[in-house]
């Protein structure tokens, strides 16, 4: 099976050494929707934004690997590396709010990238949108296309930053906590509707999210990622049917279900975060020596 | 303002000491200015015009920093000058001040009618070009010292009044102020204790830099002959005549134009550093 | 429609305002203690002298009476005579009013360019020494009034390294025959580069002067505004999507960034165009400014209250067009 992206051993630090990711691995092949859940500060959504090199300033890549579509991004020039990930690879961001330009209309914002990085011929490029804005179910795409974005709905800019990313035929899509932001019953429309997309267009997606639930329902396999070091990759039903990792078992028993909606009240024991801390020290004293 | 500086540091301490240390020598010139001024800043001497300073080709010597063209010295001059500058800006500056503040506070503090009734001139002052404000004042008043104060208060004291209303505004709305009310203290002397001392910080920041506006208008009027008498020293003054002879004689221009340049720098340095200083949220 | 009813409003209030000002200095002027008409006349004039001249200049009047002649002058655009002249004053303040139109849109300009330059470097090398040095460069011109930079000015320019005129507005001996006073505009429609070229020698150090604090006022704002908007979601967005960080600066976060410092660069600019009054003098440059000096050392009061009129007409009007140009830049205003 061959994988579109594939990180090894990625480290990122901060400026002055800390470690955020530790020596992180991950594939995600083609087609396939790969979770990647932990507690806010786990540095899930690290691992997104070092593979599209929007990591913050303060942090940086000090070893590893990150190959997308059979490039070592790692090992090109700066410029390169920004136009490869430009044409291969997309982001839904978490807040369709601020993700788009407040001062452009929706049309310019999906097409421009078509025409500036890819070479695209304008009308095809707008040709291309007004499909999209159709394929993520948008009532009467040519007048969005002329909207400014405060002329519409929340549910609405998630859809067209949904149909924006998938405008360049990525091999790749991130999508960074994509409902979070959202309200309850927006959230089961978008997520329906990123899955169909992926379905449809054959992308690799990396789904980052806090919340188990959402995996179980768009997911194929997934990484668990605590303190920046991934604790325990698996597939999907076996991960729900039998979690390895103490902390996966955890965090599974701490996720609301139907039958039991107070379990998000279940804490992860104080015993369990300890065995992992003591896990991801063990490791920095090894990667140390 | 904080994040906007990085990693790059801005040496705080030296600014203030920097510019603290160039006001104490200038307040020491000019309160002893007959004394160490070599030489009487009125004293024409026709064959002594635009002598050089002393490294000069030419040089007089007594007469460190050359002489203008009526044979006046510079050195002695700028000394005097000194004192006009300081007196203003002490004057201007505090009366401004304390009209300011004090409307300023009450605003922000009593709220209600006083509020609306000070902001309301506050918002037509501002909607008065200060240069206009300026000139026409010193129309009606006629050139002169008085003038000067008089018109850099009226233009100047809602400054004060505008930042001091609203600081006055964020403490009174903090618990502290409450409960000194809760404890039996009468409202005004809530004001004084409380809410002064909370405001004095900021207070003392602007008086430092209106001191250094004050220096700034004084020069200008001087320049433009609207200021005191023509043959008292005065850097205003000083400039102008430097500047119709800048070809001739470029020192009457330069020194007087370096100490100006230095006070309202060190002023507005002065003040930018107390603000940083004591400003609670910078801090 | 709101958008033409807001300005009709704006246009209404900018009238009151004036009338407001216009009322103002009128009565301010007319308490003056001292009589200007006795100072016109040579030392031997009688009382009946003085007495015709105030009749002749309406001062006999009361404070009321005198307004409302005047007012009525002023709509059928007669701002009355000067004193120290005798000659009309709105012929006398509209002759000048192109020079410092002129020197304040050129400072404007370049203020721009400048604290424009000044704030995308700040950005694009943001925490680095780069920046350090935007923010003590910014900081020190602010510091120092539009007065000393004049000053500093003619020491470099005029006086070390002669390269610029340091008085006037344009050399005597250069035969000009334009029709009207905007030179500088009329030397470009009529491609006059030897004019032209002389109009921005003389120009260069005044308007620079005037730019000088604008420019570290809009380097600071920009900056911090631009910086602000370069953490948002759609500039981390556009990244992903290829483009480097030259585009992303000027493209995406620019014309976001720009609102906020507008507002600001409107009132700054009216204290520019304040600015030109002393710096005129600096550079005897043939302005309003320098004519309102003139006007004040020689009790001029109808001349005086011609400019002062003039000048609050100038503010007022920047004001309304820079609210305009923030409606017209804000999409979210313009559908409203």
């Amino acid at each position: 099976m061959s994988s579109y992206l594939t990180i090894k051993n990625l480290t990122v630090r901060l400026k002055n050494g800390a470690p955020i990711l530790r020596a992180v691995s991950l594939d995600v092949a083609a087609g396939q929707v790969h979770g990647l859940v932990g507690e806010s500060g786990a540095g899930k959504s690290m691992i997104g934004k070092a593979v599209l090199g929007t990591l913050p300033r303060a942090l940086q890549v000090t070893s590893g690997e990150i190959w997308l579509d059979g490039v070592d991004l790692l090992s090109l020039p700066a410029s390169e590396r920004r136009r490869r990930i430009g044409a291969t690879a997309a982001l839904i961001p978490q807040d369709p709010l601020t993700a788009l330009n407040p001062s452009k209309r929706i049309g310019p914002q999906i097409t421009r990238r078509l025409v500036d990085i890819l070479g695209w011929r304008k009308q095809d490029a707008e040709a291309r949108a007004l499909d999209l804005l159709g394929e993520v179910h948008i009532p009467d795409p040519a007048r969005v296309m002329r909207s400014y974005p405060h002329e519409l709905s929340g549910g609405m800019r998630q859809r067209i930053l949904i149909a924006s990313a998938f405008a360049a035929e990525p091999k790749l899509i991130i999508a960074d906590e994509p409902t979070t932001a959202l309200d309850v019953t927006v959230q089961k429309q978008i997520l329906r509707l990123i899955g169909e997309m992926q379905a449809r267009h054959n992308t690799a997606l990396l789904f980052v999210t806090h919340d188990l639930g959402v995996v179980s329902k768009v997911c194929d396999t997934l990484s668990v990622l605590y303190a920046g070091k991934v604790v325990e990759e698996a597939r999907m039903q076996r991960f729900f049917m039998r979690p390895i990792h103490p902390y996966s078992a955890a965090l599974l028993a701490a996720t609301p279900t139907y039958t039991n909606p107070d379990s998000s009240l279940t804490p992860v024991p104080q015993t369990v975060t300890d065995a992992v801390e003591r896990e991801v020290r063990e490791h920095d004293l090894r990667a140390g020596a | 303002m904080r994040d906007a500086r990085g990693d790059v540091k801005r040496p705080i301490g030296l600014r203030l000491w920097l510019s603290g240390g160039w006001l104490t020598l200038l307040v020491l010139s000019a309160v002893f200015a007959p004394l160490i001024a070599p030489k009487d800043p009125l004293m024409q001497d026709l064959f002594l015009g635009r002598m050089p300073p002393f490294w000069m080709e030419g040089s007089e010597p007594g007469y460190f920093l050359g002489t203008d063209s009526l044979g006046r010295d510079v050195l002695s001059r700028m000394l005097y000058g000194a004192r006009l500058a300081l007196i203003v800006a002490l004057v201007a500056g505090t009366i401004t001040c304390v009209i300011g503040a004090t409307l300023g506070l009450i605003a922000g503090y009593y709220r209600g009618w006083p509020d609306r009734i000070i902001s309301r001139f506050v918002d037509i002052w501002m909607a008065f070009p200060p240069v206009l404000f300026a000139i026409l004042l010193i129309a009606v008043l006629g050139p002169g010292l008085m003038s000067i104060i008089i018109a850099i208060v009226v233009i100047d004291w809602t400054r004060f009044a505008r930042v001091v209303r609203a600081e006055a505004m964020s403490q009174g709305a903090m618990d502290y102020v409450a409960s000194a009310q809760v404890a039996g203290r009468t409202r005004f002397g809530t004001m004084l204790t409380e809410i002064l001392p909370n405001v004095l910080p900021t207070i003392v920041a602007l008086l430092t830099l209106e001191m250094g506006i004050a220096v700034i208008v004084e020069a200008i009027l001087s320049f433009v002959n609207l200021s005191i008498s023509t043959d008292s020293p005065t850097w205003g003054g000083m400039i102008s005549e430097g500047r119709t002879s800048v070809h001739q004689a470029w020192w009457v221009l330069v020194f007087p134009l370096i100490t100006l340049f230095l006070t309202v720098l060190s002023f507005s340095q002065l003040g930018e550093g107390l603000k940083d200083r004591f400003d609670p949220v910078l801090r | 429609m709101t958008f033409f009813r807001n300005i009709l409003i704006r246009l209404l209030t900018t009238a009151v305002t004036l009338f407001g000002v216009a009322v103002i200095v009128f009565v301010v002027i007319r308490v003056v203690p001292g009589n200007p008409i006795a100072m016109m006349l040579p030392p031997g004039a009688t009382e009946a002298d003085i007495a015709r001249l105030q009749a002749q200049y309406g001062f006999d009047k009361s404070i009321f009476q005198q307004f409302v002649i005047w007012l009525g002058g002023v709509l059928q655009g007669d701002f009355g005579t000067s004193i120290s002249t005798r000659q009309p004053v709105a012929g006398l303040v509209l002759s000048r009013l192109p020079a410092t139109l002129e020197l304040s849109i050129v400072a404007l300009v370049m203020a721009v360019i400048m604290g424009g330059t000044m704030a995308l470097l700040g950005t694009r090398y943001r925490d680095t020494k780069t920046e350090g040095a935007v923010d003590v460069t910014a900081g020190m011109a602010l510091s120092i009034p539009d007065f000393l930079w004049g000053l500093v000015l003619i020491l470099l320019f005029g006086v070390l390294w002669p390269v610029f005129h340091i008085s006037g507005r344009i050399s005597p001996a250069l035969n000009i025959d334009f029709t009207t006073n905007f030179y500088l505009f009329e030397a470009l429609v009529r491609l006059r580069f030897d004019v032209l070229a002389d109009l921005i020698s003389h120009m260069f150090m005044p308007a620079l002067a005037l730019a000088i604090p604008l420019a570290a006022i809009i380097a600071q704002l920009l900056k911090q505004s631009l910086k602000e908007t370069m953490h948002l979601d759609y500039v981390t967005l556009a990244r992903t999507k290829g483009y480097g960080e030259n585009h992303v600066i000027t493209r995406e976060a620019l014309p976001n960034a720009i609102l906020p410092t507008l507002t600001l660069v409107g009132v700054q600019f009216t204290f520019l165009i304040g600015g030109t009054v002393i710096i005129e003098r600096l550079f005897s440059y043939e302005g309003l400014g320098n004519m309102a000096i003139d006007a004040v050392i020689n009790r001029d009061l109808p001349l005086i209250q011609g400019i002062v009129i003039l000048f609050a007409l100038l503010f007022t009007l920047v004001n309304l067009v820079v609210d305009m140009l923030y409606v017209v830049l804000n999409p979210r205003l313009r559908h409203a």
